[in-house]
């Protein structure tokens, strides 16, 4: 197992700031394992353990507001 | 995880932007090529015009110089000149770039200045409220063409081909991994170098092209930004409503500021 | 060309003059675009430039002419462009980013006559009020002018010394005959004229804020490129340099603007007194004018009337309190002036009435003779 594949198997931490957080909905939308839902006007992480850290999230939220670990 | 925080000016966020505008993604992309090149935010200026996309200086921590509609180039053009050791990288939009700022566009790519510029095509005059450029498709709609816009739009990325630019490339804010890779070849292009960069307009253009949703902007630039190579072998028809992505352009010829380097050294032995 | 040919005398006309003195004055970049009258500056620098080392590009256009000079400044550049009337018109946008911004450099206006295409060959002095107003918002403007070659050398450098004290666009007018004029200019010794260049900053990057109330209102804004990051913006902004909406903030912004051009008049105004003394009807005049009014004063002695002149080599900040002191001495001003009477309204307002303002306005494109204005003052007194 490679060094990169070890790390995607510990579980991400996916951090949404709420207060930049301007509720477009394009990090629910594309993420390939719906990890992400909508609540409250504000993206929020509903399943961690589905994530495989494809950073698409955090690279297409335009509001620096989301962060994968 | 990418750190941003090292590079914004934190308190200027949360920024102006819309919900789902994409002005954000450009700015993150821009921030990762910079920080991947490593290069010294001491010696760059970022140089904007007015607009949407305009107001992407006020959120990077480096030098900055927001200007006059659609002037950028040219300020841009007597910073370079000044100083050629600074890193010159110029934001604009489609109406600050190819309206009022037009003449500017196709001269410095004329003059092969060494100025990297990320052109924000929303297809709209987001700041002011919805008003068509000349990128706005035609038939779309905008407050000032609430019928349907009737002109034919630029293609902006051939017109600075036409005029000489090094560095053309055309992408999207949901091809975000290709819109990086781009901005960052024409930060190390010497020579000016436009990366024409989609993106989505949901309050002032979605909203009147029944794309209110981010989402459905997202996904229509996922369902219609083509390879240029693709594009290319597309009929006419196929090519209705696509548009092109990928390097247009990519060739090495002299730079301005070196020739202007170059003169200073032969005026002087003269 | 090079700063050695000082205390020498030559020929040159008003432009080539420009020219000169912004090198010695230590301008190293100048953008512009070809317009008659002033294009003689253009050319020369475009020669004389790179041998020091400076750059020199003619721009696309005039607005991108105006706009790469400031880029330019911010670089660290004494910067300069120079146009004519309808160039100066495309101009004023960037003029007031300029002064709202507070960033350094000079503009030449050699005015010939308007509105519109008007006389590109001939003089006129009809942008005196557009070098005041021409820019939309309010702030405060240094305005110069000349009437000779020679004063068309000293003038630039007073008002790239000028831009780099008090951190603004500086204008200097010169009309078309003073331009064209070839004249004698006598080079002065370097030790006899003084060079400003603005204020570095004096606190480390992470304490500078470039637009900090300072007790003489003018801001120390650092070069790009020199560890100084910060933002320049033509937006209302505040000490950081970023974009307010907070009206304390904007309205002490605004008022500044004029306020560091107004609480520093006594440092910027010099005007030419001659023969004001025992003077019964003083003529103000600048520029061209102003050696025809020469000429006249002369004649006017001769035949026992006491006229003196009144010439400002400053227009604006308008030298309001010397011409009110002028005022309570003398039985009336004659303005004589190359356009429909704008400084002349100036003039009568300073009086406030009290004293008579008699106007002499030619706008056909030629100068105003001596003669002209000698006919006026025996017909006043």
């Amino acid at each position: 197992m490679t060094e990169e594949q070890s790390a995607r198997k510990e579980p991400a931490v996916i951090t949404v700031k709420p207060e930049w957080c301007k509720g477009c909905g394009i990090c629910v939308a594309f993420c390939p394992k719906d990890v992400l839902e909508m609540e409250g006007g504000t993206a929020k992480v509903l399943r961690p353990d589905d994530c495989i850290k494809c950073m698409l999230c955090e690279l297409r939220c335009p509001d620096f507001a989301i962060t994968v670990e | 995880m990418f750190n941003y925080l090292e590079y914004i000016r934190e308190s200027n966020f949360p920024h102006i932007w819309c919900a789902g505008c994409g002005d954000g993604i450009i700015l993150k992309a821009l921030i990762r090529a910079i920080d991947k090149l490593g290069m010294s935010r001491d010696e760059s200026v970022m140089v904007s015009g007015i607009g949407c996309s305009s107001r992407t200086p006020g959120y990077m921590d480096i030098n900055t110089l927001h200007t006059t509609h659609g002037r950028a180039l040219p300020f841009a053009t007597g910073v370079k000149l000044a100083n050629p050791d600074l890193k010159v990288i110029v934001i604009t939009g489609d109406g600050d770039a190819t309206a009022i700022g037009g003449n500017h566009f196709i001269h410095a790519a004329r003059r092969n200045i060494d100025l990297t510029v990320l052109l924000y095509n929303n297809y709209i005059y987001g700041m002011t409220g919805g008003q068509c450029s000349p990128m706005t498709p035609v038939g779309s709609k905008a407050s000032t063409a609430q019928h349907g816009n009737l002109e034919p739009s630029f293609n902006t990325s051939g017109l600075a081909i036409a005029a000489g630019a090094s560095f053309v490339a055309r992408t999207d804010v949901y091809h975000v991994q290709q819109c990086e890779k781009f901005i960052s070849k024409a930060l190390q292009k010497k020579g000016f170098s436009l990366v024409e960069i989609m993106t989505p307009c949901p309050t002032a253009y979605g909203r009147r092209n029944k794309m209110a949703n981010p989402v459905t902007m997202m996904e229509w630039l996922k369902d219609n930004m083509v390879p240029v190579a693709k594009y290319d072998k597309m009929t006419d028809q196929e090519r209705e409503g696509k548009v092109s992505a990928g390097i247009l352009c990519d060739i090495d010829k002299a730079e301005f500021t070196a020739e202007y380097d170059k003169l200073i050294k032969k005026v002087r032995t003269e | 060309m090079e700063n050695d040919s000082s205390g020498q005398i030559r020929m040159m006309q008003g432009n080539q003059a420009c020219a000169e003195g912004a090198l010695a004055a230590g301008c190293r970049f100048f953008a512009g675009y070809p317009i008659t009258p002033s294009s003689e500056i253009a050319e020369h620098l475009s020669v004389a430039l790179p041998k020091l080392g400076g750059k020199f590009i003619q721009m696309e256009d005039e607005i991108a002419a105006m706009g790469a000079i400031i880029g330019a400044s911010l670089a660290g550049m004494k910067s300069l462009t120079a146009t004519s009337g309808p160039g100066f018109s495309l101009k004023q946008e960037n003029i007031g980013y300029a002064g709202m911004a507070e960033v350094p450099c000079v503009v030449i206006n050699v005015m010939r006559g308007g509105p519109s295409t008007g006389m590109p060959t001939l003089p006129a002095q009809m942008d005196v009020q557009q070098a005041r107003w021409g820019s939309h918002g309010d702030r405060g403007v240094i305005v110069l002018v000349a009437d000779s070659a020679q004063e068309s050398y000293e003038q630039t450098i007073r008002a790239f010394n000028l831009a780099e004290k008090y951190m603004t666009p500086v204008i200097l007018l010169l009309d078309e005959i003073v331009g064209h004029t070839t004249e004698k200019v006598i080079i002065p010794e370097r030790s006899e004229y003084e060079i400003i260049d603005r204020k570095k900053p004096d606190l480390p990057p992470d304490k500078y804020l470039p637009y900090r109330e300072t007790e003489d209102l003018i801001p120390v804004l650092a070069t790009f490129g020199t560890g100084y990051k910060y933002n320049v913006t033509g937006l209302c902004h505040n000490e950081t340099g970023f974009p307010t909406n907070d009206p304390a903030i904007i309205g002490a912004q605004i008022k500044r603007l004029t306020d560091k051009i107004i609480i520093h008049k006594k440092d910027i105004i010099r005007n030419r007194m001659v023969m004001l003394e025992d003077a019964e009807i003083a003529i103000f005049a600048y520029g061209s004018v102003a050696r025809s009014a020469r000429s006249a004063l002369a004649k006017c002695r001769e035949a026992g009337i006491k006229a003196g002149l009144f010439q400002p080599t400053v227009l604006w900040p308008f030298p309001e309190d010397d011409i009110r002191e002028v005022a309570g001495r003398v039985k009336g001003f004659v303005v004589p002036e190359m356009n429909m009477g704008q400084m002349a309204r100036e003039v009568e307002r300073a009086c406030r009435r009290d004293t008579p303002v008699h106007r002499l306005n030619r706008v056909d494109g030629q100068p105003i003779t001596p003669g002209e204005i000698v006919d006026l003052i025996k017909g006043v007194v």
